[in-house]
């Protein structure tokens, strides 16, 4: 049995159909790699897995429980965590605010449940720590960090509480050579931890060198299944374009 | 995209900013000006100085303060009420028409007048959340409907004659101090604990800094923006009741323009306009600085028609500060 299951998705916004019976399936400790051009429905489909967006038809389980009726915060504590591209931080709020939100630890004060500051912020600074991440001062709001910086606290944010699955949607698009192989590191390393984990990227060399299997979506449909070791990025170009002469695209993309 | 990065600030002052920011959630800017406003006053005006004109101070600081807080807790939420002073108006007929009018005891007259501000907001937060209408038009509509059922409840004349029960709550004074005064210690105290150090205060400030991060966070944003309308409207019927006690009557012209002072306090006491970012604390120096400022232009015989002017200007004033301390911080 799959860790998580999404079989038969569809999705309209209105009369534009977005996902037309979309499967995925990913296992623990796997990394799927998820591409197709814009428009192709990879966000749309992975807001559906995070109970952002509700599917209009298909089944979504997670070790086998169906997830749909669930809200986001329930899906969330199942151990579902999706790092946004724009990283989905509240900027004016500090390191811990951030990386709590929503799951704030409280202790009982005259019977009043109080958000336990100093807990958090003990926890917030080991799990940066263990990230490796450098931070001047967790205190700080995050919006005065630089992009590597706070892609870190919402990095640090879906690993606080022991994900099952981590969903990333370009989390190297917006990073500097350095970042982008510490957050490939990173899959590897929570792949080693047994997570599954999606990795949603245009950058096709970096799919190519950390996923176990590539998926790909276009105009709403998974047009192929790949495992990577037995894949070329002529493979990934063809599918992603739909077929036809993809030599000077392929070499252009592996150029890099 | 490297922001630039901004140096942490050195020094004695930048220091004790920070100090107070963090720890107490006050900006101590706020304090200066009010210290700073209350010295000049003193130099001005041989009155000021007194223990009385202190609990003055304090006394006409109670109704403002507390629709303050309301104003706090929905601005730093990315929200916006505009109708706390109708709805203020509104409570107090309401509680005044049905202790008087329907000679109804005392706990249902206040449990009728807090009811009517908290159903008030209730409606602006479900017509907000639900149909999708924005907060500046929804509670600015309501500032007129309110205002405008108040006259209709009463007929358009004030309301005379409360019971003692009821006058307690604002000419009471056990211990010397006023009831408003004491009342709104009280409130302020458990709600700087709620928006400080309580899981929906903590929501309220991610919610008006990033929703979708908070949608994302799996917070319940509509439900949310909902209980904090009702908030709003409850302490606006709260205010209700302490200003028609005082008065002994329900005024239905009463809270006229209140919200401009309420908002203005919220916002020289360090709440983000925009959401993000607010304290109680912060709201109750900003609340105690508009009444220095309006009780120090009453001893000096200043027109109130000037007093709304200077009300008016001090609102901009502190939004510009804001916002250029804002820029400066982001500069490279």
């Amino acid at each position: 049995m799959s860790l998580l299951a999404a079989v038969g998705i569809e999705k309209s916004f209105g009369s534009v159909s977005v996902l037309h019976g979309v499967d995925l399936t990913l296992d623990a400790g796997e990394v799927v790699g998820l591409v197709g051009d814009n428009g192709a429905g990879k966000s749309t489909l992975m807001k559906i897995v995070t109970g952002m967006y509700q599917a209009d038809s298909g089944l979504i389980t997670l070790e086998g429980e169906n997830l749909l009726d669930l809200t986001p915060g329930a899906r969330r504590a199942r151990g579902i965590e999706m790092i946004y591209q724009d990283l989905a931080l509240a900027k004016q709020q500090d390191v811990a605010s951030n990386i709590f939100l929503g799951r704030e630890p409280t202790r009982r004060i005259f019977g009043v449940s109080l958000v336990d500051r100093h807990r958090m912020k003990r926890e917030a600074q080991a799990m940066i720590d263990r990230l490796g991440a450098e931070l001047p001062v967790i205190t700080r709001s995050v919006g005065s960090f630089s992009g590597g910086q706070q892609q870190s606290v919402a990095i640090a944010r879906a690993l606080t509480f022991e994900p099952k699955i981590v969903i990333m949607d370009e989390p190297t698009a917006a990073l500097a050579v350095r970042e982008v192989q510490s957050v490939l590191d990173l899959i590897r390393q929570l792949k080693s931890q047994g997570i599954g984990v999606i990795l949603i990227s245009h950058r096709l060399n970096d799919v190519l060198s950390v996923t176990d299997r590539i998926v790909v979506l276009r105009q709403g449909r998974a047009t192929a299944n790949l495992v990577t070791k037995e894949t070329t990025m002529a493979d990934i170009v063809s599918a992603i374009v739909g077929g036809g002469d993809v030599a000077v695209a392929a070499a252009h993309e592996a150029r890099g | 995209m490297a922001t630039p990065q901004t140096q942490r600030a050195t020094g004695l002052w930048a220091g004790l900013q920070e100090k107070f920011t963090e720890q107490l959630h006050v900006r101590l800017e706020s304090i200066v000006v009010l210290v700073g406003l209350a010295v000049i006053m003193s130099i001005l005006s041989p009155f000021f100085l007194s223990v009385s004109n202190f609990m003055n101070i304090l006394l006409a600081t109670s109704t403002i303060g507390i629709l303050a807080i309301a104003a706090t807790f929905v601005l730093s939420s990315g929200g916006l009420d505009l109708s706390i002073g109708s709805v203020l108006g509104l409570s107090g007929v309401v509680g005044a028409s049905v202790a008087v009018n329907l000679g109804m005891p005392t706990p249902i007259a206040v449990f009728a007048t807090i009811g009517a501000g908290a159903l008030a907001g209730l409606v602006n937060g479900w017509v907000i959340t639900r149909g999708f209408v924005p907060a500046f038009i929804v509670t600015l509509g309501m500032l007129g409907i309110a205002r405008g059922l108040a006259l209709v409840i009463s007929d358009g004349r004030v309301i005379y004659g409360l019971p003692d029960w009821m006058l307690f709550l604002g000419q009471g004074r056990p211990f010397g101090i006023p009831m408003p005064v004491i009342i709104l210690i009280v409130v302020a105290i458990i709600m700087h604990i709620v928006l400080a150090y309580t899981r929906f205060g903590r929501h309220t400030l991610a919610i008006g800094d990033n929703e979708n991060a908070a949608l994302t966070a799996g917070i319940n944003v509509d439900l949310h923006r909902l209980t904090l309308y009702t908030l709003s409207g409850g302490l606006a019927g709260l205010a209700g009741l302490l200003f028609a006690t005082r008065i002994n009557s329900g005024d239905p012209t009463a809270g006229i323009s209140y919200e401009l002072t309420a908002i203005t306090a919220a916002i020289i006491g360090g709440t983000n306009l925009f959401g993000g970012r607010g304290s109680i604390l912060g709201t109750i120096v900003g609340a105690l600085i508009m009444g220095v400022l309006q009780n120090g232009l009453n001893l000096l015989a200043v027109q109130s028609y000037y007093q709304q002017m200077a009300i008016g200007a001090v609102l901009i004033l502190a939004v510009f500060i804001d916002q250029f301390q804002q820029r400066q911080e982001t500069k490279v």
